[in-house]
């Protein structure tokens, strides 16, 4: 084989790649450096998955070169595969196999024998901490520790190259760190890693990134070089008086800003020119509202290439009306949690759990895989059935009266639950139907989801055909037909691109301001900072809870200000480790 | 890593892998296992196109001497369960009640002139046969039987009285492979036929599919596994498990049900794993081409289980089939299976028709395997 060139070890000369005429990637030229990491980012649907499918060979480019270690994926697939890595974005596992079986057949696969396949594994294991797992089937694992098996499983062959397609997608703070760390150490040995992620702050870590969109690549280079250009466009509007979300859209609508999102008790906001900030009275912010310069993220940066953020005012919210209560209902607890406490056999999914909800307000509900969130928020909008304690929803036990219970709330699921085969008219006459409106007043529902979410030119598209902003539209349109007075959303911006997260986030903020509780669950812990409060549950407890503010407050070490929330999560969830190892 | 189509190591623990899928997955064993045993019991005990008896009503409204032999000579047929009506019931509405509920599955007429008649030759004394038409197969036993009776009837009635019996000639019937005609000897080895479809076809036509849903398949790619490396570790295990559950379909058949085997388990053995390639071959390639499990599984029962049941001549007989269908039934290979088994299980070893089912069934098998080589992707845009 001639040697390397030093311009890297995957290149890339004007890549394009159809799917039935419908282009998914443009244009696309880069070298990848060896023993790098690239950060692959970009919404959902900008070419991320097919850059990293062209790259394995697994798709065949309607034009264009790709060399790996110079090779051509296609026509030497054979040769290429010994060298390349791949973990697709579900990674392969089988589930009824153990974690020791998963290895073996991914170490036959790539005919490592002998005591270097002994090693190997032995490393692996130890490298992942998974030797304490390898009798159990891979089914039973947490997310976390399936990513982790399968970038084991990935390793085995000692590859040159690593393709990672969205590796921390689902996956909870800690191990997302734990993950990184593993790829960085393997960086370190001169693997070249690509790295695709939907999270910019992961994206900032890497050595390089690829910023795509639509198809085209928008930048390509050191995170800092891009974060550089947003130097003094960064800041935050502190001490607000008033009521944040108020003063976050009226920020939106100032013309020198041009993204702008809910930190705390706080406003982090882009400026279109470095040094021009917008009037300070007009945002009527409170007497010791000031601004203060913030380091810019390569979200900031993102947001900017993308050409800025939605607007900040909400035309779903202004169609709707104020959300009033009964007169004998506690506008201090609207939902309520007390004692709640679900056993799945000899498995506790949720121990004991209180907290109560005002009118008004967004209550995030925080936790890693598998510690109960899930459960606690089924159990609170009537789909599973407390094993002890009560869940109350506008005073209704959920319990005795779910029914009469859930004509008050809007539930937007996880994943997309509205039928995909059904037009996106089909499916909003069809919710309509279900929340009891009929004739005229149906119709009239129906047109004004139509002209609030822009969905005009979709209304004969099946909804599974939709681009992803605009399912989380329908999903939300859907949600809110019947004007509840109540909102329930599960993960609800789980693999959406920041603009969209955007736009749904204004909805919400719309919407609370006129009157409607908000129970969330999220993994994006920048999200988190949107909720009024917080509860962090963790191993089917609350181990924390408060306003965003006061929970990284409680995880500060003395002196330390501005920890991020991803941090606050994993110091808490750190912390009760240790405590309850102390009690055991 | 450069090598030839079949890696021996690779080929290996791909099916190590699938066999502990089938090990672990308690459906694949509910369905190579459980599922064929029940179905032999029911083919074997529950359905039984033989009726042995049917309970016949008789309505006696004549008490002459013959019109009582006549009833003795219905009571004495091994055929039949005859419910004399008597008192109220012995009336003609009483009757038509029964048969109405199903009491009994006919109703026999005998009219108050039977025995005048009889005696003084005046026109023909007719007897009156109420069945359910609704059951013809019922209906036309029950009318043989009668038919039999009048005949045993008129003989035992023309020796009594010293007359010739006046017979012509006599039809000796010899029912040659299943003397007895017993159903449960043709109907059972049939059966085997629609158990080798649901393992061979259902059960695959699962299996590539899952992969591509579960993400597996993208990570397979990946490596070095070749075509013929991932088509093999399908068959192969499914091949076995196939086999296992056909052996045990013989085991209960000979052993248990008493079906009697003619030919050679070897030939029986031969046969049978052709068919099941045949089976195989179209349950992957369902799979590989739809990669989706639900709609390779309801794909695999229209296409192979339907057919299989009601088309390959175990139950209906194809020759009574209309002359289109006749042709379909050319086209599925469980009717060259059945064949073949009916032949091995009730007459033995007939070379010629061993041979020319097992040709079509090769030429199946080799149709299906070599579509589903065909269609086996080595990238995701094949």
């Amino acid at each position: 084989m001639t040697p390397n060139p030093p311009s890297g070890a995957i290149s890339i000369a004007d890549l394009h790649h159809q799917f039935d005429g419908r282009p998914a990637l443009s244009g696309i030229s880069t070298a990848i450096q060896r023993g790098k990491i690239t950060g692959l980012v970009g919404p959902d649907g900008s070419g991320k998955t097919t850059l990293i499918r062209l790259i394995a060979g697994l798709l065949k480019a309607t034009s264009g070169t790709i060399k790996v270690e110079n090779l051509d994926p296609i026509a030497n697939a054979s040769q290429l595969r010994g060298q390349l890595g791949y973990m697709p974005q579900k990674f392969g596992l089988y589930e009824d196999l153990t974690v020791q079986e998963n290895l073996n057949l991914y170490a036959d696969l790539c005919d490592l024998t002998g005591t270097a396949r002994n090693e190997s594994f032995k490393k692996l294991l130890t490298f992942t901490d998974l030797a304490r797992f390898t009798g159990r089937p891979a089914g039973k694992l947490s997310g976390g520790m399936k990513q982790k098996l399968g970038l084991a499983c990935t390793l085995l062959g000692s590859p040159k190259v690593l393709l990672l397609d969205e590796p921390s997608v689902g996956v909870d703070p800690i191990s997302r760190r734990e993950l990184w760390k593993m790829v960085g150490a393997l960086a370190h040995d001169g693997i070249t890693v690509i790295w695709s992620t939907s999270y910019l702050d992961e994206a900032e870590l890497c050595d390089e990134v690829l910023l795509m969109s639509e198809g085209l690549l928008k930048f390509n280079g050191a995170p800092q070089e891009i974060i550089n250009t947003m130097r003094g466009r960064s800041i935050q509007l502190r001490e607000l008086g008033t009521n944040k979300r108020a003063v976050l859209k009226t920020a939106l609508h100032c013309p020198e800003i041009i993204d702008g999102v809910i930190q705390g008790h706080a406003l982090r906001l882009v400026l279109k020119t470095a040094g021009v900030l917008p009037d300070l009275a007009s945002l009527n912010a409170g007497p010791n509202a000031h601004f203060v310069e913030v380091k810019p993220c390569l979200e900031d940066a993102f947001i900017d290439i993308l050409g800025g953020g939605p607007g900040g005012t909400s035309v779903l919210a202004e169609h709707m009306p104020i959300a009033r209560l009964a007169p004998d209902i506690d506008p201090d607890s609207v939902i309520e949690a007390t004692q709640l406490t679900r056993v799945f056999g000899d498995f506790t999914a949720t121990d004991h759990v209180d907290f109560k909800v005002k009118r008004g307000e967004i209550f995030g509900l925080l936790g890693p895989n598998g510690a109960g969130k899930s459960t606690t928020f089924k159990m609170m909008c009537g789909l599973l059935r407390p094993t002890s304690g009560q869940a109350k929803v506008m005073g209704i036990d959920l319990k005795t009266s779910a029914s009469q219970a859930r004509a008050q709330l809007g539930y937007m699921a996880q994943k997309f639950a509205l039928y995909g085969n059904l037009s996106v008219d089909q499916n909003l006459q069809f919710f309509s139907g279900i929340y009891g409106l009929r004739g005229k007043a149906q119709q009239e529902m129906v047109n004004d989801m139509v002209r609030v979410f822009n969905l005009e030119p979709y209304l004969n598209t099946q909804a599974v055909t939709l681009p992803l902003g605009f399912k989380q539209r329908l999903a939300l349109s859907c949600a809110v037909m019947h004007h509840p007075p109540i909102l329930f959303l599960d993960e609800p911006t789980s693999g959406v691109d920041p603009i969209t997260r955007r736009e749904f986030w204004t909805h919400i903020n719309g919407l609370v301001e006129k009157g409607v509780t908000v129970m969330v669950t999220t993994h994006f812990m920048d999200e988190a900072e949107y909720c009024d409060r917080i509860a962090l549950i963790y191993r089917a407890r609350t181990i924390a809870a408060g306003t965003p503010d006061a929970l990284k407050l409680m995880a500060s070490k003395e002196g330390e200000t501005d920890i991020t929330m991803e941090e606050t999560f994993i110091r808490l969830v750190e912390r009760d480790d240790s405590e309850r190892k102390v009690a055991a | 890593m450069k090598h030839g189509p079949i890696n021996l190591r690779h080929l290996l623990a791909l099916c190590r892998k699938e066999s502990y899928q089938i090990v672990r997955d308690p459906s694949s064993i509910l369905i190579a296992f459980v599922l064929p045993v029940l179905l032999l019991f029911i083919f074997g005990y529950g359905i039984n196109l033989d009726t042995s008896k049917v309970r016949l009503g008789v309505v006696l409204e004549d008490q002459g001497i013959e019109a009582r032999r006549f009833a003795d000579v219905l009571k004495g047929s091994p055929f039949l369960e005859v419910e004399m009506g008597t008192g109220n019931g012995n009336s003609r509405t009483a009757m038509q009640q029964q048969l109405q509920e199903g009491k009994v599955r006919g109703m026999l007429v005998i009219g108050s002139d039977f025995s005048s008649r009889v005696r003084s030759h005046r026109g023909v004394a007719s007897l009156q046969l109420l069945t359910d038409g609704a059951e013809p197969n019922t209906a036309n036993f029950l009318y043989s039987y009668l038919q039999g009776c009048l005949q045993v009837w008129q003989q035992q009635r023309a020796t009594d009285q010293g007359l010739p019996v006046q017979t012509f000639s006599t039809l000796e019937p010899r029912y040659w492979f299943n003397p007895t005609t017993v159903s449960r000897n043709f109907l059972v080895p049939g059966s085997i036929s629609v158990i080798m479809t649901v393992i061979g076809a259902l059960l695959t036509s699962l299996v590539v599919a899952r992969e591509w849903e579960r993400g597996t398949m993208e990570a397979l790619l990946s490596t070095s596994v070749t075509k013929t490396e991932l088509l093999l570790s399908k068959i192969l295990p499914y091949y076995v498990l196939g086999m296992v559950a056909m052996t045990l379909c013989v085991l209960v058949t000979t052993m248990l049900l008493d079906v009697p085997l003619h030919g050679s388990f070897w030939i029986l053995f031969i046969v049978s794993s052709l068919f099941l390639g045949s089976g195989l071959g179209l349950g992957l390639f369902l799979s590989t081409v739809t990669r989706n499990q639900f709609v390779a599984a309801q794909t695999a029962l229209i296409a192979a289980f339907l057919p299989a049941t009601m088309l390959s001549g175990f139950v209906f007989e194809i020759a009574s089939m209309p002359i289109v269908i006749q042709g379909v039934s050319y086209l599925i290979p469980a009717r060259y299976f059945v064949s073949a088994l009916q032949t091995l299980f009730q007459a033995g070893d007939i070379w010629h028709i061993i041979l020319i089912n097992s040709a079509f069934l090769l030429a199946s098998a080799l149709f299906w395997l070599g579509l589903t080589a065909l269609k086996t992707a080595r990238r995701l845009d094949d």
